[in-house]
């Protein structure tokens, strides 16, 4: 290889070792029989993932955390896969409307819509409620899912479903029985995205936790600004783990609606 | 934060979207870029009743608490502007918003020289080399901000990880104050936002046929000249958008800067935080987050087209 590419592979590993290394010095902290961070652990135990399994309080952050996120997936995946069909359906005027709201929660910081939630929450009686997250939440997973299954729906040939309206299907049983199953892989990719946003979702989460009810970022935030024990690496070590297991569904769920969706021939 | 994210997404899902197949021509809906509209089109009253409840999510959770927010900014205490004379005339408060332009700045100047690198490596890599720094890149992309905010906090403690090498090579004598400084915020705020940048820029550089470089050398230019001349042109688009997703995701950051710097040096998430939590001044606190909220529009009006999800997400240049 010529000199260049040698220093430009060298210079990326350097860059990839910035972004790896500082999680991955953190991960075997939790391992450390030590009630501080240190590193290099010292010694091995499992006492600090105990310490999360038998604590209430974490435990009930983690249970509320895992029913959000799961409605939020629902909920975001059904609205987001309707629109989106819509769309690619021929939305004319109200696909302009439409992509413009979408970016909205994209580029509007999430520090303002929190801020904004919040009021609007606590005046109309949705404040700390579950509901209330669970729209916020699907608002912000929103863009994800409909860039997801608008992929996947782009690559459909739609003369499939036009073949089974003109053999007497109707459009719902022809968009269920033909273009759904195409798109399957993608939706459930979607809806695992969605997932994981609302689980890590820390700052709207952070203005709506009301005094009982916390979400796991939320506990998180206060751990590390009040004590720092090694609690939190031990969650890093599970959300990591959480991570990997998502991308990798996903990655193997296109690989399955690639297949799929391809055109005959390709 | 987000923005970034879809780019992740859009750019993992760029490869399985494949080659465009034409649909029907009769009743197709050519609009432009991404989203083009595809086969039979439905009737009028069944769009609007698919895309009813993502308008009405959207309105509802997202458009008027946001909208009636700002209301409260120009309506409290009195009508007028007073609220955001206040944001801009009080030096403490000027200086706040100066401080985020500042580093949200720095941020994305970083992460652009970080992430070039290994946009470029990318592109030119195929197979397991590719696979193998795409997983290095979108591993921390999904992993929770708390979770890396977090690990910044350990490394820079004053018995952490940074000191005890500065310490042990000699640098300093004595362990130096790192966390709750302007530095961590950039540091770890450059960790986080840095990947996000990785993406646009690869899509870009990717679709450049390497075709032209050649051509360029053929035309006598040296791979300097090259670069600038013709793949740089070429690949600002993405440049620009990575940039831009960086910098408007800075500019908003809350949850590195309010765990990592500190409580003298604010930036305007912080602010904004402190000022409903502690301060409980709502028509100010509004005024923030309608400056902060303005602002970002304003940039991603200016620079629209560059925030087509089809140029942003890497799908083509």
């Amino acid at each position: 290889m010529r000199p260049r590419g040698l220093l430009l592979d060298a210079a990326v590993a350097a860059i990839l070792a910035f972004v790896l290394v500082p999680i991955l010095i953190v991960l075997p902290m939790a391992f450390s029989e030590t009630t501080y961070l240190a590193f290099p652990p010292k010694g091995f135990t499992t006492g600090w993932f105990a310490e999360f399994f038998d604590d209430r309080r974490w435990m009930a952050a983690l249970r509320f955390s895992l029913e959000i996120a799961a409605a939020t997936a629902l909920l975001a995946t059904l609205v987001g896969t309707m629109a989106s069909y819509a769309l690619l359906r021929g939305a004319g005027a109200i696909g302009t409307a439409f992509r413009a709201l979408l970016v909205g929660p994209i580029v509007v910081p999430h520090i303002a819509l929190a801020v904004a939630l919040y009021l609007f929450f606590q005046r109309t009686g949705l404040g700390g409620t579950r509901l209330g997250y669970v729209l916020a939440h699907a608002v912000i997973a929103m863009p994800f899912v409909v860039l997801t299954v608008t992929a996947a729906l782009a690559s459909v040939d739609p003369g499939l479903e036009d073949a089974a309206m003109i053999c007497g299907a109707s459009r719902f049983a022809a968009f269920r029985l033909v273009t759904l199953p195409l798109i399957l892989p993608n939706v459930v990719s979607g809806a695992l995205f969605a997932f994981i946003i609302s689980f890590d979702e820390p700052v709207v989460a952070f203005f709506l936790a009301g005094i009982r009810d916390k979400t796991l970022p939320r506990m998180m935030f206060d751990d590390i600004e009040q004590n720092l024990t090694p609690v939190i690496p031990a969650i890093a070590v599970m959300l990591t783990g959480l991570s990997v297991a998502v991308l990798v569904s996903a990655a193997l769920l296109r690989r399955l609606g690639r297949t799929k969706a391809a055109p005959a021939g390709e | 934060m987000s923005a970034a994210r879809a780019s992740a997404a859009r750019a993992a899902s760029a490869a399985r979207a494949g080659p465009v197949t034409p649909g029907p021509a009769a009743n197709d809906v050519v609009t432009t870029g991404f989203f083009r509209a595809r086969g039979r089109r439905m009737s009028k009253p069944a769009i609007v009743g698919l895309m009813l409840p993502f308008f009405s999510l959207l309105v509802f959770a997202f458009l008027y608490p946001l909208m009636s927010l700002i209301a409260i900014s120009l309506t409290e205490p009195q009508p007028g502007l007073a609220n955001y004379a206040r944001v801009f005339e009080n030096p403490v408060y000027a200086t706040v918003l100066l401080r985020t332009l500042r580093i949200a700045l720095l941020v994305s100047l970083l992460s652009l020289i970080l992430a070039f690198p290994v946009a470029a490596l990318m592109a030119r890599s195929k197979g397991p080399k590719l696979a193998l720094i795409t997983a290095c890149i979108l591993l921390p992309f999904w992993s929770s901000v708390l979770v890396r905010t977090a690990a910044w906090a350990v490394l820079l403690q004053r018995n952490g990880l940074v000191n005890g090498l500065l310490t042990g090579l000699g640098v300093t004598d004595a362990p130096v104050k790192l966390l709750y400084t302007q530095g961590a915020v950039v540091v770890a705020m450059t960790h986080v936002l840095m990947p996000f940048m990785v993406l646009p820029i690869y899509g870009a550089l990717r679709n450049i046929p390497t075709d032209l470089a050649r051509a360029a050398a053929i035309c006598g230019a040296g791979p300097a000249r090259a670069f600038r001349e013709v793949t740089l042109p070429l690949a600002l688009p993405g440049v620009t958008g990575g940039f831009i997703l960086v910098f408007l995701s800075a500019l908003g950051y809350f949850i590195t800067p309010s765990l990592l710097g500190s409580p003298q040096e604010m930036m305007i998430a912080t602010l904004i935080s402190q000022q409903i939590r502690e301060s409980l001044d709502w028509p100010f606190a509004a005024a923030l987050v309608g400056v902060l909220t303005l602002f970002v529009t304003g940039i991603t009006l200016a620079f629209g087209r560059l925030f087509r999800f089809d140029r942003l997400m890497g799908a083509r240049a």
